[in-house]
């Protein structure tokens, strides 16, 4: 049913159910928020939002107020003016002004609110006591003097990861956001995504920040510094420099790189079109052995490119560690052949090789930090920056980013395909995994329009698809008429209900792709805020873009990676493949 | 889960065993987070951290949101309790009839901050709005028993009598 509503006396018509918020958008009029993110949380506490509906008493949060027959609404009478500035000023007295020397300063959701309701002046005295700044994990730092309690972490941790690291604590003048049961990050069940980083509209948590170490590392003659992006970075790090969610940036990402010094500009992608041979393969083997030996194997698969989700397995699914591929993630991949096969190749001393990746996750830092990750004789990735990060150092280079020329990645490690690409989003490396398993097994191109196997693509929390593998080639003949079911899952809480259904022996799946971030990593948690589903949709439409405009759009098309097994790695899943390019997994103990 | 609780022998498998009972009953989530933890504090005596992940783990709920509710309410505590509770009213009334004072009387006395215990167990120091006794303000209670009109001076004899 539709209801009319008179909001600042225009007429407006919205469906029944609609907020006063949603409705005041449809009619032009922004009504600023704090606590509600669409989709995410609504708690209705700021008030930030409060407007004067005519017959109220008080002033109403307009974010959960519905809309009824005839109301009249004034968004920015003085009493609703005076009503908003009264609680972003009660906040700011309780927030310490250090604006100047914050992570956040120039994209602060606090100073935005001030500045827009110009309020220049706080009348209450600053009381809060210094509590110590949260370094204590690799991913995250939590500073909760500057925590102003909307608690979108919160919402975000819970809901949409479903991992429950952060809850209030206490009461009153007394409630600050904790997490676990104990004093710091590492002592909670923190799987390190960085979805509360990016949620957090002040700078009471941010990533841990590896710039200075990079550049300490650029400054250093004796070092021969090269640098990794992943799939998602050139959809996002546009924003960075004012540019629309969804614009493409990779020929001015690769120049902006090589202006700010890295020996060689490589790509991540390289080593996802690698992670589809070589996971390709894994799976091939699990479905033989399950067909044909009836052999014990862990079925399905899933895939282990996301280190949040890696960490979360790890905690949560212990018993399923086995269902996870043992291929490392195209970032750990990466570093450890820079450090073998690059270094020999160009004869360099892997000691001063530094791999510095640009990533759209916190949960790369954590990652690269696992004693396990050292399998080329050193630390295999040495630094990881988040878009963010890399926004920032080229901004204080100052390069003139929209100026840059578009340039292209070096070779080898340079050279990708279409396929490489999609890995940054929900649905991407399982459509790049079928568009080779299916043509190694048949001889024949996926049959799907463009490529694209369409049920796996969106934003839906879940999906799946089926495919009949006929007329395969010789060598996979106990494929024939078997339906391969795949199934897509993206945000922790969408893996937890894959993951009960995997343990309670449903679904019949054979592979399964997990992203640990709503979207897949071009909404990771290191990514440019706000990442709201319009903006997750933007970048996976521009992801979808740079496939499309491939010659090369499978991975085992990509000659690099034909040149890399016939110089180096010998054969997908063989000795050094195994030796530089898997890993295991380890239960951790929920503290 | 291992006897690892500063709870001193309370914290037997048995005492387990009963907080399992309970819990067998209700719905895993928050809906019933309150009633286990007061069933729980009335077993141990008090929640220490290992109970709440005890309870966080049965009810398949995150540690930090047990934590939260723990702290959220004064009722609950993760201190161990003394063998007596001693609760001043700050009520209104008692409020305006110097309840502070005794407050800070029984504070010196004790040599313990409100909300804590003193060290030999002996007492543990609480406060609550109103036991609707406000003729007799300002009132203390020790565990069952009212005392009313108390004045500073009183305090060391009240205290007395209980062992
Ligand atoms: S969080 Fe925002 S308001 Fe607070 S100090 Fe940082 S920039 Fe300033
Ligand atoms: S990093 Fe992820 S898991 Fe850890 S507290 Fe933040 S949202 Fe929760
Ligand atoms: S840490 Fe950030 S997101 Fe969490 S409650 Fe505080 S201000 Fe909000
Ligand atoms: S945004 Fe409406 S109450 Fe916070
Ligand atoms: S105010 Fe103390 S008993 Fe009522």
């Amino acid at each position: 049913m539709a209801i009319k509503l008179k909001i600042d006396r225009q007429d407006v018509e919205v469906p029944e159910g609609t907020t006063v918020l949603d409705a005041a958008a449809e009619a032009g009029v922004h009504i600023p928020t704090l606590c509600h993110v669409p989709k995410v949380t609504s708690p209705g506490s700021c008030r930030v939002c409060l407007v004067e509906i005519e017959g109220a008493r008080t002033l109403q949060p307009a974010c959960v107020t519905p809309v009824t027959e005839g109301m009249i609404v004034r968004t920015h009478s003085k009493r609703a003016r005076q009503g908003r500035q009264m609680s972003v000023e009660l906040l700011l007295a309780n927030h310490p002004w250090d604006c100047n020397a914050c992570v956040r300063n120039g994209q602060c959701e606090l100073q935005t609110l001030a500045q827009t309701m110009g309020i220049t002046d706080v009348r209450f005295p600053y009381t809060r006591e210094e509590v110590p700044v949260d370094t204590s994990t690799a991913a995250v730092v939590r500073d909760m003097n500057k925590c102003i309690l909307c608690r979108r972490c919160v919402a975000v941790c819970q809901d949409v990861q479903g991992v429950g690291s952060l809850a209030p604590r206490a009461r009153g003048f007394d409630t600050v956001i904790g997490a676990g049961a104990g004093e710091n990050l590492c002592d909670a069940v923190c799987v390190q995504c960085g979805q509360c980083a990016a949620i957090c509209p002040v700078g009471a948590i941010y990533e841990q920040d590896a710039i200075e170490d990079v550049w300490r590392a650029l400054d250093d003659p004796e070092k021969h510094v090269v640098v990794q992006t992943a799939p998602a970075i050139r959809a996002a790090l546009g924003e960075c420099f004012g540019l629309e969610p969804g614009t493409c940036v990779t020929g001015k990402m690769v120049a902006a790189l090589r202006r700010l010094g890295f020996a060689k500009v490589f790509d991540t992608n390289f080593t996802a079109d690698l992670t589809i041979i070589e996971e390709g393969h894994e799976l091939l083997t699990r479905l033989k052995t399950a067909l044909v030996d009836k052999g014990e194997v862990s079925l399905p698969m899933f895939t282990s490119c996301s280190p949040g989700w890696i960490n979360f397995m790890e905690y949560f699914y212990p018993g399923l560690l086995p269902n996870l591929s043992s291929c490392k993630s195209p970032q750990q991949m990466f570093g450890a052949l820079a450090k073998t096969y690059y270094a020999e190749k160009e004869g360099i001393d892997p000691k001063n090789i530094v791999v510095v990746s640009v990533m759209p996750c916190t949960a790369k830092k954590f990652e690269a930090d696992r004693e396990e990750m050292v399998d080329s004789g050193f630390k295999d990735v040495d630094y990881v920056l988040t878009t963010r990060e890399l926004g920032r150092m080229i901004q204080e280079a100052g390069i003139d980013f929209m100026k840059l020329p578009d340039e292209e990645q070096d070779s080898p490690m340079g050279m990708s395909t279409g396929a490489a690409d999609i890995f940054a989003n929900t649905g991407g490396v399982m459509e790049a995994a079928l568009r080779t398993v299916y043509e190694v097994v048949t001889g024949r191109e996926l049959p799907m329009e463009k490529l694209h196997v369409a049920p796996i693509q969106g934003l839906d929390g879940l999906k799946e698809v089926a495919l009949t593998f006929e007329k395969c080639q010789p060598d996979w003949s106990f494929l024939e008429g078997v339906t391969a079911k795949v199934a897509v899952a993206h945000g922790l809480s969408n893996a937890r209900k894959v993951c009960d259904m995997v343990a309670d022996g449903e679904g019949g799946y054979h592979f399964v792709e997990v992203m640990c971030c709503p979207g897949g990593c071009i909404g990771g948690g290191g990514q440019p805020r706000m990442t709201t589903d319009e903006v997750r949709q933007s970048r996976i439409k521009a992801i979808y873009t740079e496939d499309e405009g491939r010659t090369m759009r499978k991975s085992h098309e990509n000659p690099a990676v034909t040149q890399i097994y016939a110089e180096f790695l010998g054969e997908p899943l063989g000795h050094k493949s195994h030796e530089l390019l898997h890993t295991h997994y380890h239960a951790k103990e929920p503290v | 889960m291992a006897n690892t609780c500063k709870c001193e022998g309370n914290c037997s498998s048995v005492v387990y065993q009963e907080l399992d009972a309970f819990m067998a009953d209700c719905p895993k989530g928050r809906d019933k987070l309150i009633p286990v933890l007061q069933k729980a504090q009335e077993l141990f005596g008090y929640l220490p951290v290992e109970v709440q992940e005890y309870v966080a783990k049965a009810l398949e709920l995150p540690v930090s949101e047990v934590y939260g509710v723990v702290t959220f309410y004064h009722y609950f505590t993760m201190e161990p309790r003394g063998r007596h509770t001693i609760n001043v009213c700050l009520g209104t009334a008692c409020y305006v009839r110097g309840a502070k004072k005794i407050v800070d009387a029984l504070s010196e006395n004790l040599n313990i901050k409100m909300g804590g215990t003193t060290e030999d167990r002996r007492f543990s120091l609480t406060t609550q709005r109103c036991f609707g006794a406000c003729g007799l303000a300002p009132v203390i209670m020790i565990n069952d028993d009212v005392h009313g009109r108390v004045t500073p001076k009183k305090i060391a004899g009240i205290l007395a009598q209980y062992e």
